[in-house]
């Protein structure tokens, strides 16, 4: 094959990808998309085959029909729950990959084009750092979000030194290759150990509820160290399509960063937030709402509202992906709707444990998706809402958000559930969220809180309904 | 092909990229991440010329990894994004 025709046919196939994502803005074609995605990798691995001439070599062939078949039969016995640290199992093997990539290209440098011995061996040593930092950043975070290892931020004594020290060895691995070539032995060593040592470091002192951010960083880094093993293996395909991925993690970051109001490098410092002045207040507000009027009067004046409620906003947080009720939640959202509201699902960017997340639970819980509504486009909708409806969401509904200066949550954009008629909230406890800031919606007169598992607390309202 | 020219594709992909995906709204950010998960796959292609053109027994061991590795990454990726497109359906076409 001339290289004219492999390079159109290389340019062919990146438009061809970027075709299939673009296709993913809309639900109807995301679906054809991805499927486009998939026939455009396939035709990418065939033409490397044909023109390296390499595509009568078995072993190859065994080896991606392995992975093939061990990779499909994982992706349908995923559960929709879990998909978070899939994504990030996912990210680790990608990134373990290009790593490996690159040190076969270390290893045997005489066999690489001497022309550009420098460049290809630069290039595959970054690779090959790159690739081990999203590895064993992948498995940590894959590992917390399992419960494997804790959830809680892990900080060591010296925690920045440490990772400092990681990571400047890890340069100078790089560094080293450029000075010489008979460096490359102890350079892929030192690449391996450090840059897996500095991924374990900046992942492990990373909280439960910055795994959004975290998550769509390492995928950012799946694809650049794709993207710079195909410099190192001279592929343009390979850099083309990596530098997408790229791209994409990149966004997904910013997104995730704007909306958690959290700056990137407080995450990576492993800031947390203050959870100082939290226990006063749940006292305090556990005692407003025992010093309401009687149990049965609440139950039957909510009940009231929820059956005459015309226009009905449900919230859904991560509790109640926790709690698994999110197939209840779809079938209250039926009863609300027999009744004859008009509802809708308000969805925060961060809800969940992934960018988008809590769409494909409900999605999977058969909801249709378009009730499920962005935050800037239902927010106005509330001043409207006769009854808004929070499951296991706190953070992310704080009207505190708007006004208390000075504290972690102050800016952050948040769904004004607040200016809602009436609403009930179905949390686990009183405790203010991650932020630890607290909510002065548990104390509005309005406001009705049912405490306790979501699972049992939304059954106690679907037989409200009855 | 120059390094120059790959650094420049990089570049240009990485912009393009990032233009394109803006477009996809927030709705279906799982998806989109777990196929840009699949498509990081593709760094298959160079453990495939890499490991072809190996000469020893150890590298190209690493080299075999490197594939299965890199395909379960690209096929379990797929798999599960297409599973999950079809998740999201209007209320009318699945009527109980």
């Amino acid at each position: 094959m001339s290289d004219i025709l492999f390079y159109l046919l290389c340019g062919l196939l990146s438009v061809l990808v970027l075709v299939g994502i673009s296709m993913m803005s809309k639900v109807e074609k995301a679906v054809k998309g991805n499927f486009l995605s998939t026939i455009a990798m396939a035709g990418a691995i065939l033409l490397t085959l044909v023109y390296y001439d390499i595509i009568s070599v078995t072993s190859l062939w065994i080896f991606m029909a392995i992975g093939l078949i061990l990779g499909v039969i994982w992706g349908f016995k995923i559960k929709m729950i879990e998909m978070p640290q899939v994504v990030a199992l996912l990210n680790g093997f990608g990134g373990i990959a290009s790593a490996l990539a690159a040190t076969v290209i270390m290893i045997e440098p005489e066999q690489q084009n001497q022309d550009q011995l420098m460049f290809i061996l630069v290039t595959a040593s970054l690779a090959l750092v790159v690739g081990v930092v999203t590895f064993t950043g992948s498995m940590i975070a894959a590992g917390k979000l399992q419960k494997v290892i804790s959830q809680k931020p892990v900080i060591w004594k010296n925690h920045q030194w440490i990772t400092g020290i990681s990571l400047v060895l890890s340069i100078l691995s790089i560094v080293m290759v450029a000075i010489d070539t008979k460096f490359l032995p102890i350079s892929i060593i030192i690449g391996w150990v450090m840059g897996g040592f500095f991924g374990v470091a900046f992942t492990i002192r990373v909280g439960g509820a910055d795994m959004p951010i975290t998550i769509s960083l390492l995928n950012s880094l799946s694809g650049v160290a794709g993207s710079i093993a195909g410099m190192a293996s001279n592929n343009p395909l390979t850099v083309a399509i990596g530098g997408i991925v790229g791209a994409s993690g990149l966004l997904l970051t910013q997104i995730m960063c704007r909306s958690m109001n959290r700056h990137l490098l407080d995450i990576l410092l492993g800031k947390t937030t203050s959870t100082g002045h939290s226990k006063g207040v749940a006292v305090e507000a556990s005692t407003v709402v025992t010093a309401s009027d009687s149990e049965e009067d609440i139950v039957s004046d909510l009940a009231s509202i929820m059956k005459s409620a015309r226009r009905v906003i449900i919230v859904p947080g991560y509790g109640m992906a926790l709690a698994q009720a999110q197939h209840l939640v779809s079938q209250l959202s039926d009863s609300l709707e027999q009744n004859g509201a008009l509802l809708d699902f308000a969805i925060h960017p961060v809800a969940g444990r992934m960018p988008g997340h809590m769409n494909v639970l409900l999605a999977e819980a058969n909801i249709s998706y378009e009730k499920l509504r962005e935050m800037d486009d239902i927010n106005p909708e509330f001043p409207n809402c006769d009854l808004a409806i929070v499951i296991g969401a706190n953070d992310v509904i704080n009207p505190a958000a708007n006004t208390a200066e000075g504290t972690p949550i102050y800016g952050m954009p948040v769904l004004d559930v607040d200016k809602a008629k009436h609403i009930v909230i179905c949390n686990f406890d009183l405790k203010p969220g991650y932020a630890g800031v607290d909510n002065p919606l548990y104390k509005m007169r309005n406001v009705t809180m049912k405490l306790g598992d979501a699972k049992d607390t939304v059954k106690e309202l679907i037989d409200m309904l009855r | 092909m120059s390094p120059l020219l790959l650094i420049l594709i990089f570049i240009v992909s990485t912009v393009v990229g990032y233009i394109i995906i803006k477009n996809v709204p927030s709705l279906l950010h799982t998806p989109l991440m777990s196929g840009m998960n699949a498509l990081s796959g593709i760094t298959v292609l160079g453990a495939l010329t890499a490991t072809a053109f190996a000469l020893g027994t150890g590298s190209k061991i690493l080299g075999y990894i490197a594939i299965v590795l890199a395909m379960i990454n690209v096929a379990g990726g797929f798999t599960v994004t297409s599973k999950m497109l079809k998740m999201f359906k209007h209320k009318e076409v699945d009527n109980k």
